[in-house]
């Protein structure tokens, strides 16, 4: 019976891959690849739903399955890829692309798609068949951001009522005179903070929005990659990038061991107003505080008035590079998942000469908003071994995160260009 | 003979000079260049076999004297961290870190000499 069941899936999907229209590319299922095998808990299950994207970034899964992905490098000159399943095997077996700009940010809330350039947000109008309406055509809702290279990734969020969170990360390491320069001190206050180091929010509805259409919604946050609207607490969460290279700046307070665990990686809920101490402060996860930078006169003790600034939810390990937050809201992987947190840590570089760290999925538990216990490794092995481990020779690293409606998880990796679907199987 | 002996001095990097660059540049260089000269992604461009460092010498010296807060290309790959100047280097360092990375990494070239780094610092 089920042999018979299988036999007549694998015509049907034959069938319509045969129908499917020429200009799109195909892809037959087949196993995962060596190179793309994934390390996960026992009942879950991977599969690839594209690779070879490009800079894949940020992705957001539309309610009919459609997986839209950012590429950080414009690819075949596009900028989005849209992947598509139409046989239900998890495998995208079409590919759209559109957009004429480069970004990172993605997402898909109330009938819109949204994408962000390193300076601008775009919104795209779903149709009737849930699909892009005009996809050359989008409108711009917030132009002239800052982009001076370092850090300008426009991470988006959405809370559903009328507003988008918009990530300006600091064009700097700690704001000094002259970056990443041993001897040269902060600057105060730090002017970068007027226009970056921060979370803006705009409004989904008006066109052209710059600077002084926003709100500065929360400051003091070097870079955040990885934000997310959380719908059971109904705020902001925020994950920052910690600063880098206390050794390599001032190796009279911090040797190398110090350098590679601190600061730590911090995760934020982000209410308006909120200051979370960036370029004065960084959070030490030994001393369970914040302490001033050494750029401010700090020496990895004192306090200044650093315990004025918002402490973090939780700290993790330093230098993971935290590029996407999801809060899961989907019943397929249990209730231990149930408004738990994912982050997808892009893998570290400053934790050098010691051994790397990252290049990982984790999921933290959540209750009422705040985690209710420490995090996990929920995905692994996406650097493909550890020995002489760098960031250069890295299979993947993951970038993005997204949730599909039947509760699958999509991870993204700009570094081979994968796009990966996690299912629940049980088995 | 003597051609022999030129090309022979000129490409064969002076064996105390590789290890003392090598002591700068895990100092100075390896956060962020990484262990084995590949850099970091989109962030701090790779040290192998690039224009930049086995192209013009003064170039290269500059880079260390000066710093580099530009956009940065490499085959295509562009690179976004600022590259600090690091005027607080001796000449013989300069040289040493320099011959080091020109000689890593599956480089292969010429040494960079103390004179040579003077005579850039001079320039200002």
């Amino acid at each position: 019976m089920n042999r018979i069941l299988f036999a007549g899936l694998v015509l049907l999907s034959g069938a319509m891959q045969a129908c499917a229209n020429d200009s799109t590319k195909q892809q037959q299922q087949q196993p995962v690849a060596a190179e793309n095998q994934l390390k996960l808990p026992a009942g879950f299950k991977a599969t690839v739903v594209a690779d070879k994207l490009g800079r894949a970034r940020h992705i957001a899964v539309n309610s009919n399955g459609d997986v839209y992905v950012k590429l950080e490098r414009l690819k075949d000159g596009k900028g989005i890829i849209r992947l598509r399943d139409t046989n239900g095997d998890g495998v995208a077996d079409e590919q759209f692309a559109f957009g004429n700009y480069a970004g990172t940010g993605i997402a898909i809330s109330n009938g819109y798609l949204y994408a962000s350039s390193d300076e601008e947000v775009f919104r795209y109008k779903l149709n009737d068949k849930n699909e892009v309406e005009n996809p050359d055509a989008p409108e711009k809702i917030v132009t002239g951001l800052v982009n001076r290279r370092q850090h300008a990734s426009k991470s988006i969020a959405l809370d559903g009522k009328g507003f988008i969170y918009v990530n300006i990360g600091a064009p700097s390491n700690a704001c000094q005179e002259t970056d990443r320069t041993a001897g040269s001190p902060g600057r105060t206050p730090c002017p970068i903070l007027e226009t970056a180091g921060g979370i803006w929010q705009f409004r989904i509805d008006k066109l052209n929005q710059s600077y002084a259409d926003g709100v500065r919604y929360a400051t003091g946050l070097r870079n955040v990659v990885g934000l997310d609207w959380n719908t059971s607490a109904n705020e902001l969460y925020v994950t920052q990038h910690g600063r880098d290279q206390l050794n390599q700046l001032h190796p009279t307070l911090y040797n190398n061991e110090q350098s590679a665990e601190l600061p730590a990686e911090e995760f934020f809920m982000a209410k308006k107003g909120m200051d979370f101490g960036w370029p004065y402060c960084y959070y030490d996860p030994f001393q369970k505080k914040k302490v001033l930078a050494p750029e401010y006169g700090g020496d990895g003790k004192k306090e200044g008035d650093c315990g004025t600034k918002e402490k973090p939810l939780y700290a993790f390990p330093a230098h993971w590079g935290p590029n996407a937050l999801l809060f899961y809201t989907g019943a397929q992987f249990g209730d231990k998942y149930k408004n738990g947190a994912f982050i997808a840590f892009h893998g570290s570089w400053n934790r050098a000469p010691l051994k790397q760290g990252g290049y990982n999925v984790v999921f933290l538990p959540m209750k009422d908003g705040k985690p209710s216990g420490d995090y996990e490794i929920f995905a692994d092995d996406f650097a493909g071994g550890e020995a002489n481990l760098t960031p250069a020779n890295a299979k993947h690293r993951p970038c993005g995160l997204a949730m599909g409606t039947d509760g699958s998880l999509y991870i993204s990796d700009d570094q081979g260009g994968t796009v990966w679907k996690i299912t629940y199987t049980g088995k | 003979m003597m051609v022999v002996l030129m090309s022979f001095s000129l490409h064969q990097p002076d064996k105390a000079s590789m290890q003392r660059g090598k002591k700068v540049y895990e100092t100075y260089c390896l956060a962020c260049h990484q262990v084995d000269g590949t850099g970091v992604p989109r962030m701090n461009p790779p040290l192998i076999k690039t224009p930049y460092v086995m192209g013009d010498k003064k170039r290269l010296i500059n880079v260390i004297l000066k710093g580099l807060n530009e956009e940065v290309e490499i085959n295509g790959e562009f690179y976004d961290n600022p590259m600090p100047p690091q005027p607080q280097l001796t000449d013989q360092q300069v040289a040493d870190v320099l011959t080091y990375v020109r000689n890593s990494f599956g480089n292969k070239g010429s040494a960079v000499t103390a004179a040579e780094v003077k005579a850039m610092r001079a320039k200002k």
